[in-house]
């Protein structure tokens, strides 16, 4: 039982992992954004905003570790004309709820505001996401990210950077 | 625009047999004109018959700046609808998809069927007796289909479809080959806008010049089996001016047929999925039949003015300002077919395509750079002029050129001419 009390993930702590994260994307600190991960762990952009089988759908984003590698890769290649430069972003995460939580791991909603500017011209991009974090030693890993952007099935476009 | 600014353009000045002028780029009284003479005069892509599989469904699209409908009604017949009411003009469908039996305009509350057809109107004794509700059906354009493909036209007495495709029918026939022995289905698509003209997304797919320049980092990011399938510039590739304005791009000739090589060793991005599919007791020669098919073609079909047939997927253009244009790709797969070959579509889909692929974005950014560039010297032209020459004893005939030619653009341009001055 004692076990439990110290996996248990609080609130606060997912806020404050969930924020590191948002300032590591903003600051494109992609080696150390992915050092976050569980080596399962998932990324997904979706569509479809209420569908649940992502595996099955086409989605903006749907990746894996090796995904991960190869997309923050190509981002910093400098090779690619649309993140070499990339928009700038500043993003805003709040909203948080917490939605279920076990022995070790955590799941949290929250509201995101991504505000881009590249070429002048400033563009809004607001999601839903979900979060779910596990426990590994002394430190917190991200194993799922979920993000669903308002807009997602309508007509976006080219972003060359993450969310 | 009035007639008089029109009849001051002269178009056909505007696209010379190796250029054509900057302001077709930026001109919004050609982008008018465009809309008119091109738009509501020729046959226009508006979906794939996949996209409406049952009775009484339908999905929204778009000829040109018009917004329709287009519906499979009760007795499975396809209709292209303006998505307008007949009484005050307001939208009757605002839902992307779905299935209904009748459209009622949120404004008055007409109601038409899935056919056009004006079923009820409230309270319809104060137009009179001598209102007639078959005097306002919802506007029906004239819809062929080929192999799938949904074309509409405003107009009643063009070409049929077949005769506009012409040679373009046999690529569309290879081309759907990759639903491997399935019928190919619709699996989801990405939507994109950019800042620039649409003739400069119908002259992207046609341009295997900019494949290994733009799209570096893709191609950096495939194994190396892979990355030498994707050396579209150096496998003997070709162009060729198929008539209307289509032509057709082939950048791995051994992937044109997918029905033959079947013996050929499995790719090894590929021997994962087809373990799977043996282990799911599909047979030997479904399974390489499914594999080879499931990286889709090794051409870009590109058809006059709206839509091409690229490698896997449906690529769609809609002109939204002269100077702003909506993309569609549009995955597809095996309708039937193993959830396994299809989750492998997909994936890939997602890899190159859409607002977050390692592909899309770098096209969207350089095509908007020359919306960008060409701000600077309205006086200029843009060239269209590389690989004029027919290469010499291609096995493809003695008239295509070099994969990296602009035979695509050219043969799109000489359709913008006639329809333009027609």
């Amino acid at each position: 039982m004692e076990k439990t009390a110290t996996n248990a993930i609080s609130l606060d702590e997912a806020i404050r992992f969930i924020w590191r994260e948002a300032e590591l994307l903003d600051t494109q600190d992609y080696a150390q954004w992915l050092d976050l991960w569980t080596p399962e762990g998932l990324y997904i952009i979706p569509i479809d905003r209420d569908g649940d089988a992502r595996i099955d759908q086409l989605n903006v984003a749907y990746d894996d570790a090796e995904m991960r590698a190869a997309r923050t890769k190509r981002l910093k290649s400098g090779f690619s004309m649309s993140s070499a430069p990339s928009a700038r972003t500043v993003r805003l995460v709040s909203r948080f709820v917490e939605e279920a939580g076990d022995d070790g791991s955590l799941t949290v909603r929250a509201a995101q505001q991504v505000v881009e500017y590249k070429f002048n011209r400033t563009r809004l991009l607001g999601a839903d996401v979900t979060y779910r974090l596990v426990r590994d030693g002394d430190r917190l890993r991200l194993d799922h990210k979920e993000i669903r952007l308002l807009n997602s099935d309508d007509s976006l476009w080219g972003i060359g950077y993450l969310l | 625009m009035n007639d008089q600014q029109a009849e001051a353009i002269d178009f056909g000045e505007l696209v010379q047999s190796d250029r054509v002028h900057t302001s077709l780029y930026r001109d919004p009284a050609i982008f008018d004109e465009e809309m008119e003479r091109i738009f509501k005069n020729t046959w226009v892509w508006v979906g794939h018959t996949s996209e409406i599989p049952i009775k009484n469904s339908f999905v929204k699209s778009w000829v040109g700046d018009k917004p329709v409908i287009v519906t499979r009604d009760k007795e499975m017949k396809v209709h292209v609808l303006l998505n307008r009411c007949r009484h005050r003009a307001a939208s009757i469908c605002e839902q992307k998809s779905g299935k209904t039996s009748v459209f009622v305009c949120p404004y008055h509350g007409w109601s038409y069927a899935l056919d056009g057809k004006l079923r009820a109107v409230p309270h319809s004794k104060v137009y009179g007796e001598d209102f007639d509700k078959e005097e306002f059906p919802l506007i029906s354009l004239r819809t062929e289909i080929y192999n799938g493909m949904i074309f509409a036209t405003f107009r009643d007495d063009i070409e049929p479809l077949d005769d506009f495709l012409g040679p373009a029918k046999k690529w569309i026939d290879l081309f759907m080959k990759q639903g491997a022995g399935y019928p190919v289905k619709v699996l989801g698509e990405h939507q994109f806008t950019f800042d620039g003209n649409w003739k400069i997304q119908l002259e992207n797919t046609t341009d295997a010049y900019h494949f290994p320049i733009v799209h570096k980092t893709f191609l950096d990011s495939l194994d190396s089996e892979t990355t030498n399938i994707f050396d579209v510039l150096g496998q003997g590739g070709w162009l060729e001016d198929l008539g209307n304005g289509h032509s057709v791009m082939v950048m791995i000739p051994d992937l044109v047929d997918l029905d033959e090589n079947l013996d050929a060793p499995i790719p090894e991005r590929f021997e994962a999925l087809a373990q799977e599919l043996r282990e799911e007791g599909h047979d030997e020669d479904k399974v390489r039949r499914m594999v080879r098919a499931v990286g889709g073609g090794g051409f870009n079909l590109n058809l006059f003015p709206n839509v091409a047939c690229s490698m896997a997927f449906f690529r769609v253009l809609r002109p939204v300002k002269v100077d702003q244009t909506e993309i569609r790709h549009i995955a597809i797969g095996m309708d039937g077919g193993p959830d396994a070959a299809n989750r492998v579509r997909l994936r890939l889909h997602e890899h190159f395509q859409g607002p977050m692929g390692f592909g899309s974005p770098d096209d969207a950014e350089g095509w908007e750079r020359v919306q960008r560039g060409s701000a600077a010297g309205d006086d200029l032209w843009i060239l269209v002029n590389r690989g004029e020459q027919p290469l010499e004893g291609h096995a493809a005939g003695e008239h295509v050129t070099d994969v990296s030619a602009e035979t695509g653009m050219r043969a799109a341009y000489d359709m913008w001419k006639k329809v333009m001055t027609a």
